[in-house]
């Protein structure tokens, strides 16, 4: 295991870790977005010790978008949070471009987007998008002139002067991931940001995610229970297990022809074998067997020719 | 048993905060001027000599002592506490009454939309304005009127104006309560062909009561305050009001008597409070979450 | 899109005609038979006078009439903003401090149960008999109650997702007050000093059933009872009546005006 290089050596308290920094590691490389190097989180409940996540070791490259998938309680909006600083592991090596979550989240590395929009009902549109510039000390007409610029990218210009409750589910939700991008982060956190949408808007609004990643160049860890989903954003998705929370597959996604995610590509072979694949590790996952090629005799082929 | 700890903290909490109190009371003696501070005509800090601010210790010694110079008079502790326990009675009697009223009235507004709208405007503009600046109106009754047999006493003046301050909240509380069920709770009702009383009995009254406790807490407070307004308009003897007022007036040469029948009222306004907490405990299976 | 709001305006003002209807009709119903009754069966006026009496002598001493109505609404007025400004420190407090808190929350569900006015004639000898600030006190202790316990509620509604947000914002706790937790609790605000603005009115007009300055409405009612002017003691009534309909519109349209910016 490796230590995790702190920029200014002075606040390197922040992630608690069992593992003396070894002197002298050698560096890793150009600094992964995320890198998690045997992560375990512990929960102290009224039933007792619960272990959220066990063992997690996990690499998330710039630029590179991968989904975090598993059936609830598997620990994979914990492993988020984590990332974010919103809670500390117990036990482990966290790093976000090379810096431990706390002078990630000081310096906002990231950006992050819940599955509650979570505006702040008394702010207009825009207001809620200047909200974390304002919080910054950016100055009024810059704040204005990006706001403008976030808006358009989301669609959502004609709007900017209205408040969230005049807007829809999948609007607010647009509007919470332009302000998730305000401060244009090499990272984008999402905590299943459109699970409370309806399928038809869950579709656009994957579509629109994918053309605003490809613009912004961000890396994005994205929690989901939908596996389409999974497949259509993502280049690896990595698939929990629950009790312990951990992961137990990671399928990567090979993409057909251009390799551009278009709306056709939800109608494409490939892209239901990259579902079945998943929803195999899913599966297997469950027993506790870490799978990755999915067995012969699982899925529907064969009972197809029964039938006939 | 953790209920029963936790109550005994909030006790607790609560002397501390009346001995802050009392504390804070000799403090403002000691600190600020005997003839208080005053801006222009207006007087900002009070008077803080004896007479108008006497010792703590002078009050809790003046209820032991006797009310009067007469050879058989109560202690002012015993005087103070029959008038509390006197008012409480009118109190509770307007209460009780202003409940039955407004719970009357709120399955009437329930059962038919036209009373509810034609109603509950009156109801709701009711509680907006002072409608207990009657009382020295309805006073006047007392002794003139005669409903049949009954003569109308003084002390019914008093009972009708606590229940008239009683009687607005809880239908108000009750309304909501009754009108509280879900969409699906009530459709679940009618599929299975239950009356409106049914439904009534087993479903809109058990579903009333988180919303009505508060109410009926309410309603007991302004009842108290109701009674106690009503006794000092009527001049009505034996209840704490009438104590407050003849205690006051006796200040300049007595000035701890005063406080002990504020001590009178204080301890009657938390007793009313208690009897509608014990209607709580007795409801608490119903007691999901309370609504004010 | 214009025709559609222009329909809903329309279908609005149906609906408030529809609405107000039944309580106008029920409202005048009830004078007339309260006029009915009243000449019908010669009911005698300390017990109820007609409304065409309390109209005549509301006309005769109108000026009178508005004047104590000035005088108990300037004590409404103080009494009301100082203990709003109290019980806001107070929630403040008890926002931030858990001990505050134990000690504050009891103390104002005690105080919401006392008969408060009470105090009035201890008051008015600690304060004066000549001064209008024991009214105002009873007035500020009234309101305390039920507006720090609405606004403490509305302190603790920060919502867990805005919290967290602002966390990953790296914000400080000024910043999160002054974006989050304030703004949120503005609404809870008027709306405890809606409640509170009635009880204090209340609380004016039957301060002075205790004695002391004869200038406000409650003195007027029970002079006027005092000396059998029965009609003329209902006339100060509907002044206070209607005092109480205005404090109640004043703050209703505050806390009206507050939830719209807030976008509730």
């Amino acid at each position: 295991m490796r230590s995790i290089p702190v920029p200014t050596g002075s606040r390197s308290g922040s992630t608690t870790s069992a593992v003396a920094p070894a002197a002298g590691a050698p560096r890793p490389g150009p600094a992964a977005a995320v890198r998690a190097v045997g992560v375990h989180k512990r929960f102290r409940t009224r039933a007792g010790v619960v272990t959220a996540l066990q063992d997690v070791h996990l690499e998330v490259a710039a630029g590179e978008f991968v989904s975090l998938i598993g059936p609830s309680g598997c620990g994979k909006s914990t492993l988020l949070r984590l990332v974010a600083d919103l809670e500390e592991p117990t036990s482990g090596e966290l790093s976000v471009f090379g810096k431990a979550p706390r002078v990630a989240r000081e310096a906002q590395d990231y950006g992050i987007a819940f599955q509650q929009a979570g505006l702040l009902p008394w702010r207009s549109v825009r207001g809620n998008v200047e909200l974390p510039l304002e919080l910054h000390g950016v100055g009024r007409r810059e704040r204005a002139g990006r706001a403008r610029e976030l808006l358009a990218l989301v669609g959502l210009s004609d709007f900017a002067d209205h408040t969230p409750a005049q807007l829809s589910g999948g609007m607010q939700q647009r509007v919470a991931i332009a302000r998730a991008l305000a401060e244009r982060p090499s990272l984008l956190l999402m905590d299943e940001p459109f699970g409370a949408l309806d399928e038809m808007t869950r579709e656009r609004m994957q579509t629109e995610l994918v053309r605003i990643c490809a613009e912004s160049g961000a890396a994005v860890v994205f929690v989901t229970h939908s596996i389409p989903e999974a497949v259509f954003l993502s280049d690896r998705v990595v698939v929990m297990s629950p009790r312990p929370g951990r992961i137990s597959a990671v399928v990567p996604i090979r993409l057909p022809g251009t390799g551009e995610r278009t709306e056709g590509l939800r109608e494409d072979a490939a892209f239901f074998a990259a579902v079945t694949a998943v929803r195999e590790a899913l599966h297997g996952g469950a027993a506790g067997t870490p799978a990755v090629a999915a067995p012969e005799t699982a899925a529907g082929a064969p009972r197809g020719v029964d039938l006939r | 048993m953790s209920g029963v700890r936790a109550g005994l903290r909030r006790a607790g909490v609560a002397l501390v905060a009346l001995l802050v109190a009392l504390v804070l009371w000799e403090v403002v003696k000691a600190v600020v001027p005997d003839t208080g501070v005053h801006l222009g005509t207006a007087s900002l800090l009070p008077r803080t000599d004896d007479r108008a601010m006497p010792h703590v210790w002078d009050v809790l010694a003046r209820l032991g002592e006797a009310e009067s110079g007469a050879r058989d008079a109560p202690t002012v502790l015993a005087a103070t506490l029959s008038a509390a326990v006197f008012t409480l009675g009118i109190a509770l009697v307007g209460w009780a009454l202003g409940v039955v009223g407004g719970l009357l009235l709120a399955v009437l507004m329930q059962r038919w939309r036209v009373a509810e709208h034609a109603v509950l405007p009156w109801v709701v503009l009711s509680q907006t304005v002072p409608l207990v600046a009657l009382a020295p109106l309805v006073v006047g009754w007392g002794g003139r009127l005669e409903l049949g047999p009954l003569q109308w006493e003084r002390w019914m003046s008093v009972a009708l104006i606590a229940s008239y301050l009683a009687f607005f909240p809880v239908a108000v509380g009750a309304l909501r309560g009754l009108q509280s069920p879900t969409a699906a709770q009530v459709e679940l009702f009618r599929a299975q062909a239950a009356g409106w009383g049914r439904t009534l009995v087993s479903l809109r009254l058990p579903a009333a009561v988180p919303h009505l406790l508060p109410a009926l807490r309410l309603g007991a407070a302004t009842a108290v305050v109701g009674a106690i307004v009503a006794e000092v308009s009527t001049g009505t003897r034996g209840g704490i009001g009438r104590l407050v007022v003849s205690y006051a007036q006796a200040a300049s040469g007595d000035p701890a008597k005063p406080w002990a029948a504020l001590l009178g009222a204080a301890v009657l306004g938390l007793v009313a409070a208690g009897v509608v907490g014990l209607l709580g405990l007795v409801l608490r299976r119903y007691r999901t979450a309370e609504v004010s | 899109m214009s025709t559609t709001t222009s329909s809903a305006v329309r279908a609005a003002g149906g609906d408030v005609l529809r609405r107000a209807l039944p309580p106008v009709l029920l409202g005048v119903v009830g004078l007339a038979a309260w006029q009915a009754l009243v000449v019908a069966a010669d009911v005698p006026p300390f017990l109820l006078p007609s409304p065409t009496a309390i109209v005549e002598q509301l006309v005769e001493v109108g000026p009178l009439v508005l004047e104590a109505s000035l005088a108990t609404g300037a004590n409404v007025l103080v009494g009301t903003l100082l203990g709003a400004v109290v019980a806001v420190l107070a929630a403040l407090l008890a926002a931030r401090s858990r001990p505050v808190d134990a000690v504050l929350s009891p103390t104002a569900a005690a105080i919401a149960v006392l008969p408060i006015v009470a105090l009035a004639p201890v008051l008015n000898t600690m304060f004066g008999t000549t001064t209008t600030t024991p009214r105002r006190l009873v007035v500020a202790a009234v309101v305390f109650a039920p507006v720090f316990v609405t606004t403490l509620r509305g302190l603790r509604q920060v919502l867990p997702v805005h919290r967290e947000l602002l966390r990953s914002y790296a914000a400080t706790p000024a910043q999160l007050a002054r974006t989050v937790t304030i703004p949120g609790a503005l609404p809870y605000l008027f709306t405890g000093l809606r409640i509170a603005s009635s009880t204090g009115v209340i609380a004016a007009v039957v301060a002075e059933y205790f004695g002391g300055l004869q200038d406000g409405l409650g003195s007027r009612i029970t002079s006027a009872a005092a000396n059998s002017a029965y009609p003329r003691a209902w006339a100060f009534v509907v002044g206070a009546i209607l005092l109480g309909l205005a404090v109640y519109l004043l703050t209703l349209a505050a806390e009206r005006l507050v939830a719209r910016r807030q976008g509730l």
